[in-house]
């Protein structure tokens, strides 16, 4: 392997045969720039689906409702439906065992105050858990306890981007700002992967929210984290039996999805998995369809190259060439070849990719594409051997020639 | 040098098979300048392929510098013909991709020869043969009596026993014809023993002993004037 002498033997004769050499390499740095390039883009719609979802908890079980549309035990429709303290107790007594977190929402918009900057803000009004329902990540300070619940204290937890507007370099936590009429002391900080509209966004106890904004025990929405060892058939049932059981409790028409909808991470992550399979099938399939068309691409090429070469192995062997170090000649220079070759091949794509980034999730949900390491060596590795297995079955044949036979062709 | 004993040879065609070479028996001494003279079909190249270690025969004895030939595998072969044999062919066989020096200097790095050591020996013999300005051209850029000369240089660079020649001059011009003669025998002068096939009897008639087979047997086997002339 590392006899330099070999080497230059191989270097000669890829040189002094450029087109042949161009010609095999191109169609493996071809292929792999097909593979590449399919592999990243099948990545980045992954990517999309993932990121859809990136900012909630994949057990994440939300209980939302609205108006009726529908008709229910002479009850008429647009009858406002309305969530309250006792129907949170409810789901968290019924379902102790199933539940990891669980919340209660009530959103607000409001303006937000500290010296002379303010704008409105969208202030939602949750229970401690709330931060691992929607993977919150404080920064700074602390997120709500349920102390804060319990003494109905005027706490707020800010985003990245209010703490941006509002204070901009200064420290904020520790601070107190004005919400709504109300001087709220600000806790703590806090980013999201979700974007800019995530970290826009404040928290505050829902017992203070009840208590200062219409003295009531009402609630907009219910967020509950399932067991994490529920597996996904289970979780679905979980959460529509979640939902079965609130529509009997709220009188609402079992079809009435207006009234009362359900969205359950479990669904989500089913569905998404199974596209996710599903676009895996097609792109191995393909991926691997192109990457046999470069091999046999290049063992076609191998074959003719050996034939064009048995009278130069025959002169070889007639000086004393060993067929071992024949096959090893032709070897080496088809592994180098197409190693090379789809290390062009390679890069190339990963250019293509990194050029594309995110430009085309606008119009085609593509985000990020990019081929993992493990793809890479992968398919280094299917380079390497198809080179190997491409110069070493027709060179074999070829060293294996008598050398008379090799002298006497053409 | 060389000692065949009762050496038969025969290749399948088809069912049957063809009988090329029936019971030759000859005895190269080290030296001799010897040429095997016959038609096409006497056996001539087949006797030259298993001299030469290229192709194995059926039945007899093969002695190369006392070394019995028998059982060998390719890499035993190649081994032998390395240490052995130098080949020069009618249709030269110069690989067409390296320089006069590079072909020269080819069997000496099947001998496992550093590059710089076979590079300067390989100059050497082409300067013998009269062609070191022509060193670094490519075959394609050589005459045919040059190439030939370069060919011989890469059979001597080894400093084998024998020499093979199958129909050196078969491709070549009488003048050139001539000057690769001129060069064989020179090289004969030195002490390499030389064995030459061809079908020329001018050719022949400059070697010092002439084997003539037809049909597979030898038929007759003479020194020639020259010989007798030393």
């Amino acid at each position: 392997m590392f006899d330099l002498d070999r080497w230059r033997e191989i270097f000669q004769s890829i040189n002094k045969n450029r087109l042949r050499s161009v010609m095999s390499g191109f169609t493996v740095a071809f292929a792999i720039l097909l593979f590449t390039l399919l592999f990243g883009v099948a990545n980045g719609l992954g990517n999309f689906f993932k990121g859809a979802f990136v900012d909630t908890a994949e057990n994440s079980i939300t209980v939302r409702v609205r108006q009726t549309s529908k008709p229910y035990k002479g009850l008429q429709t647009g009858r406002k439906i309305q969530l309250k303290n006792k129907d949170y107790e409810y789901v968290s007594k019924t379902y102790k065992n199933k539940i990891e977190y669980q919340s209660a929402i009530i959103y607000k918009n409001f303006s937000i105050k500290y010296k002379n900057e303010a704008s409105t803000y969208r202030v939602s009004a949750v229970n401690p858990d709330y931060q691992f329902l929607e993977k919150t990540i404080i920064t700074d300070g602390r997120f709500l306890n349920n102390r804060d619940v319990q003494e109905k204290s005027k706490s707020i937890v800010i985003g990245r981007l209010i703490k941006e507007d509002l204070f901009g370099g200064r420290p904020a936590v520790g601070k107190r700002v004005n919400v709504n009429g109300s001087s709220y002391l600000v806790i703590g900080i806090f980013s999201d992967e979700g974007g800019d509209n995530e970290e826009r966004k404040a928290y505050i106890p829902v017992s203070t929210a009840q208590m200062i904004y219409g003295n009531n025990d009402y609630i907009s929405q219910i967020n509950v984290g399932y067991d994490r060892n529920l597996n996904t058939d289970a979780a679905i049932a979980f959460g529509s039996q979640i939902e079965r059981e609130m529509r009997a409790k709220l009188n609402i028409h079992p079809d009435d999805q207006t009234a009362l909808s359900v969205r359950n991470m479990a669904e989500s992550n089913k569905f998404i998995s199974t596209v996710m399979f599903a676009l895996l099938l097609i792109i191995t399939f393909i991926g691997s369809g192109t990457l046999i068309a470069g091999i046999i691409g290049i063992s076609n090429i191998m074959i003719f190259v050996i034939k064009e070469r048995t009278r130069e192995f025959g002169i070889r062997k007639a000086l004393g060439a060993q067929p071992s170090s024949i096959v090893g000649m032709v070897v080496q220079e088809s592994v180098l070849i197409t190693t090379i070759a789809g290390y062009v091949g390679l890069s190339l794509g990963t250019y293509v990719l990194s050029l594309i980034g995110n430009s085309l999730e606008e119009d085609y949900f593509i985000v990020n594409p990019s081929v993992s390491p493990e793809i890479v060596i992968g398919a280094t590795i299917v380079l390497v051997l198809s080179g190997l297995i491409a110069g070493y079955v027709p060179a074999k044949r070829a060293a294996n020639i008598k050398p008379i036979e090799a002298l006497r062709g053409d | 040098m060389i000692k065949i004993e009762d050496l038969h040879k025969s290749y399948p065609i088809g069912k049957d098979s063809l009988h090329v070479l029936k019971g030759i028996d000859l005895h190269i001494k080290e030296g001799e300048f010897v040429s095997i003279m016959g038609s096409s079909g006497s056996g001539k190249s087949t006797l030259l392929n298993i001299v030469g270690l290229l192709d194995i025969h059926d039945r007899g004895n093969y002695y190369l510098n006392g070394q019995l030939i028998k059982n060998l595998n390719e890499k035993k072969a190649a081994i032998l013909r390395n240490k052995f044999l130098g080949f020069v062919f009618q249709s030269f066989n110069l690989i067409a991709y390296k320089t006069a020096l590079e072909n020269v200097a080819l069997p000496l790095y099947y001998k496992g020869m550093a590059r710089k050591e076979r590079l300067k020996i390989a100059l050497d013999y082409l300067e013998k043969v009269g062609l070191k300005e022509w060193a670094n051209h490519l075959p394609s850029e050589l005459s045919g009596g040059q190439k030939q000369r370069v060919a011989i240089a890469r059979a001597l660079v080894t400093n084998p026993k024998v020499v093979l020649a199958d129909e050196p001059t078969g491709a070549l011009d009488s003048t050139t014809t001539d000057s690769v003669m001129d060069l064989l025998k020179a090289i004969n002068d030195e002490g390499m023993t030389v064995f030459v096939i061809t079908h020329e009897e001018e050719v022949a008639a400059q070697t010092k002993r002439i084997v003539r087979l037809k049909d597979g047997v030898i038929i007759s086997d003479a020194l020639t004037k020259v010989a007798k002339a030393v």
